[in-house]
């Protein structure tokens, strides 16, 4: 059947096919090779292009290498290296794709874990054909919601979006030749005629964010001074035009969140309890969400409120989505809350606990924010992962927060760029990001960060702002990890390296940076984490992809594609900033596997956001921290959680 | 020849059935039957044995795992779960139910009585492989590509 036409469509995304669903690309990832062979037969009876593997790591490194190849994955849940969880937060954290998660169990609790890791569905063994004719379903519903986050974020670079918007008006408009924007005019008119309150005409245009964008808006407000500093006055002096008050604004809100976290995290001691990723925060962070969440409303940390408003609100996007942005939201909005909360002396420890604390602080070390590049790389390969690509922004951007919000979606490139430029004044091509939807931007970023990334984030090095990224940047955190077993859930592995790198700001660039520094801190143990320094791309090693991933189990995973990237995704980069760094990232990765993920997400914001400048020391704690946390009870977009999130390990990196 | 085949067929036929009245075999099952197509017509067969071959070791470690202490719960519910999905997805009934009991066993850490139940698993697995093998073979005997599609 089409299914190479079908398949070319699908990876063109220009044009819908018209045997859609036919030739959808589905991974299915199942250890039981007779599973596997039954599942492989029903959805080729469904004309879906299927790709099957028994691995997980190897599900990983498929998809990594080809980030438009799939459309969707189908994994067990249970599997020897890997547990399928985590594969999920990987997953959605590095490539955004809708996964349907399988088992042979049907018990009410792991649904809910699937559920609670992001899973856009749960299937009970033995599969029933019907129920794999319809899984097309998840991949357009999760275009729509990426089309709809891109509109939203309002973007002044409207061009970089290309890649996303063609994809899913294909699903659901059909024929739409790639003509992103007027694809994606056509549905913000449909789908986000509510939006239209702004002065612009048609509805507001999305600002994106870009990395210079952000940089001017970073240079305003610590013009201004962080306390002084209204959107009314950043408008002024950034002099953007097209830029409204309320842009500046929100992203000004998100960026004091993020700012928030990552001087909760300076403050709290980072070692403080980082639990070696490999011991208990594993366990409970295996499932980002579900766990974390438990862990940490129940250490009291982060009220149960402001956590389902964290949830809420880092969904955001993801409450569209199918279920798998929301996990990691959650997990991210834990972070963040814990974060700030334990930073403040409430049981940071717990946190670092967490999040995977095993890793002190050094998380980042080793891990130049060079892994933002290489995850938005990689994020941005997938067309899919438009989702992805908003979170590369976030780490990417330093501001995770500012990222967060800005639009995930469509940002991805954009966001890509931003957090490029706006980190990594270095990164030359960052906002190539833009244009391509996270990939360019990502390539360029990583190319460049990481390359550059000495110069743009070191501040990640620093170790004491580490958490700069929180969203991202767990592959920094990863290499403080080391010792996190590659199943460490990614936050952890992030929070670990972001203590090491301290400077982790950029995320991505800030993995260079602390490569540079740290790089032999972490062994690399995730699981294949085989950052290769001089891949600049996506190819980030399998094995930190899980490093990453594990960090952030559950609550990365659902967040869609901002928060998650967020978090996951940086971590990802590191992998791919590899270059270089290789080893420095590798490090950060298992760092990033352990519990460190979480940590090193903090860590890498403060390093990235005080490498660039984006955090000011001024910033008092305290101030930045009840912005923080207010915006999360005010269920700020999950963007601006995912900032929190990335702060959350802060605490645990070591300065 | 032709009435032979065709009585050959009935035989076939009729274990067929009988797999299904005896419940050694579930509706899954036809699902798997329902996936031969041109290109593979042996596909039910193919699946079968590779499962037949991946279960019996499975339940070689597991029985082995079981002998002695300490036991890790965790483990040997893994293998469980794994056996119970492939047992699920070509509908092999009794074995399923027999691995679901052992699964309540070791929840309640009940090594004898998991013991128990395993070899009552053992003579099921075995049981459907004795049935079914012959199955196949005379299906392959007159014909798999017809005798797949033929509906029971």
């Amino acid at each position: 059947m089409a299914t190479s036409t079908s398949g070319a469509a699908w990876k063109s995304g220009d044009v819908v096919s018209d045997q859609f669903p036919a030739g959808l690309r589905v991974l299915v990832v199942d250890d039981d090779p007779t599973c596997l062979m039954i599942l492989e037969k029903m959805l080729r009876t469904c004309l879906y292009e299927v790709t099957k593997c028994n691995r997980a790591e190897h599900a990983l490194s498929l998809l990594r290498e080809n980030k438009n190849g799939f459309d969707i994955v189908i994994s067990d849940v249970h599997m020897p290296d890997m547990n399928g969880f985590k594969l999920l937060e990987h997953i959605g954290l590095e490539m955004d794709l809708p996964v349907i998660m399988m088992s042979a169990d049907d018990g009410k609790d792991v649904v809910m874990k699937g559920v609670t890791h992001g899973a856009c569905d749960y299937l009970i063994k033995p599969v029933r054909i019907e129920a794999l004719k319809n899984i097309w379903q998840h991949v357009v519903r999760k275009k729509k919601n990426e089309w709809r986050e891109l509109e939203q974020s309002g973007s002044v670079e409207e061009g970089d979006r290309s890649a996303k918007p063609s994809e899913d008006a294909d699903y659901s408009s059909s024929a739409n030749e790639g003509n992103w924007k007027s694809s994606k005019k056509r549905r913000d008119e449909d789908e986000e005629a509510e939006e239209r309150d702004d002065t612009s005409t048609l509805k507001k245009p999305r600002v994106v964010w870009s990395v210079e964008l952000h940089q001017q808006f970073v240079a305003a407000v610590n013009q201004l001074g962080i306390d002084k500093a209204v959107p009314k006055k950043i408008l002024e002096l950034m002099n953007v035009p097209g830029l409204t008050r309320e842009n500046v604004a929100s992203h000004l809100q998100k960026y004091r969140l993020y700012l928030r976290r990552l001087s909760g995290q300076h403050q709290t001691s980072m070692n403080n309890s980082f639990i070696n990723p490999q011991e208990a925060s594993f366990g409970a962070m295996t499932s980002l969400n579900g766990i974390d969440l438990q862990t940490l409303a129940v250490a009291g940390q982060i009220p149960a409120q402001s956590l389902a408003t964290l949830q809420a609100a880092g969904l955001g996007r993801s409450t569209a989505k199918p279920g798998i942005p929301l996990p990691l939201v959650d997990q991210r909005n834990l972070f963040s809350f814990e974060n700030p909360k334990l930073r403040f002396g409430e049981g940071q420890q717990q946190q670092q606990q967490h999040l995977g604390t095993s890793k002190p602080v050094n998380l980042l070390h080793g891990i130049p924010t060079s892994m933002e590049p290489k995850q938005l790389t990689s994020l941005h390969q997938s067309a899919q992962s438009l989702g992805m690509n908003m979170q590369v922004n976030t780490h990417g951007a330093q501001n995770s927060s500012l990222l967060m919000q800005m639009n995930q979606p469509q940002s991805r490139g954009q966001i890509l760029n931003d957090t490029a430029s706006s980190h990594v004044p270095r990164l030359p091509t960052t906002q190539t990001i833009v244009s391509t939807g996270l990939a360019s931007g990502v390539l360029g970023r990583n190319g460049i960060t990481n390359n550059g990334r000495g110069a743009g984030y070191n501040p990640v090095m620093q170790n004491s702002s580490m958490l700069n990224f929180p969203n991202g940047f767990p592959l920094g955190s990863a290499s403080t990890m080391s010792g996190l077993p590659s199943q460490g859930s990614f936050q952890e592995e992030v929070t670990s390296e972001v203590k090491g790198s301290v400077s982790f700001a950029a995320s991505y660039d800030i993995f260079n940076d602390l490569n540079q520094h740290k790089s032999n801190d972490w062994d690399i143990q995730n699981v294949g984490l085989t950052f290769d320094a001089s891949q600049q791309s996506n190819s980030i090693p399998s094995g930190s992809l899980d490093l990453v991933h594990q960090g952030f189990s559950g609550s990365q995973r659902n967040m869609p594609v901002r928060n998650q990237s967020n978090v996951g995704k940086p971590m990802y980069s590191i992998g791919d900033i590899g270059h270089g760094n290789a080893q420095n990232t590798s490090q950060h990765l298992n760092t990033l596997l352990g519990d460190n993920s979480i940590r090193i997400k903090t860590e890498r914001n403060t390093d990235v956001l005080a490498d660039n400048g984006f955090f000011p020391e001024q910033f008092g704690q305290d101030d930045l921290m009840s912005a923080l946390l207010k915006q999360q009870q005010e269920g700020i977009t999950p963007a601006e959680n995912q900032f929190d999130f990335d702060g959350y390990s802060m605490d645990n990196i070591p300065v | 020849m032709e009435s032979n085949n065709n009585s050959l067929r009935q035989q076939i036929a009729d274990m067929r059935q009988s797999l299904f009245d005896e419940e050694m075999l579930d509706r899954h099952y036809r699902t798997v039957e329902e996936l031969s197509d041109k290109d593979h017509p042996n596909f039910a067969e193919e699946v079968m044995t590779m499962y037949f071959r991946d279960s019996t070791k499975l339940i070689a470690i597991f029985e082995n795992a079981l002998e002695n202490a300490p036991f890790n719960f965790i483990v040997l519910d893994k293998y469980l779960h794994q056996l119970k999905g492939s047992s699920a997805s070509i509908g092999a009934k009794k074995v399923w139910e027999k691995i679901n009991e052992m699964r309540d066993c070791l929840r309640e850490r009940d090594i004898e009585g998991t013991r128990t139940v395993l070899q009552q698993l053992k003579k099921e697995h075995d049981n459907l492989r004795g049935r079914i093998e012959p199955y196949f073979r005379m299906l392959r005997q007159v014909g798999p590509s017809e005798i797949a599609q033929r509906p029971k």
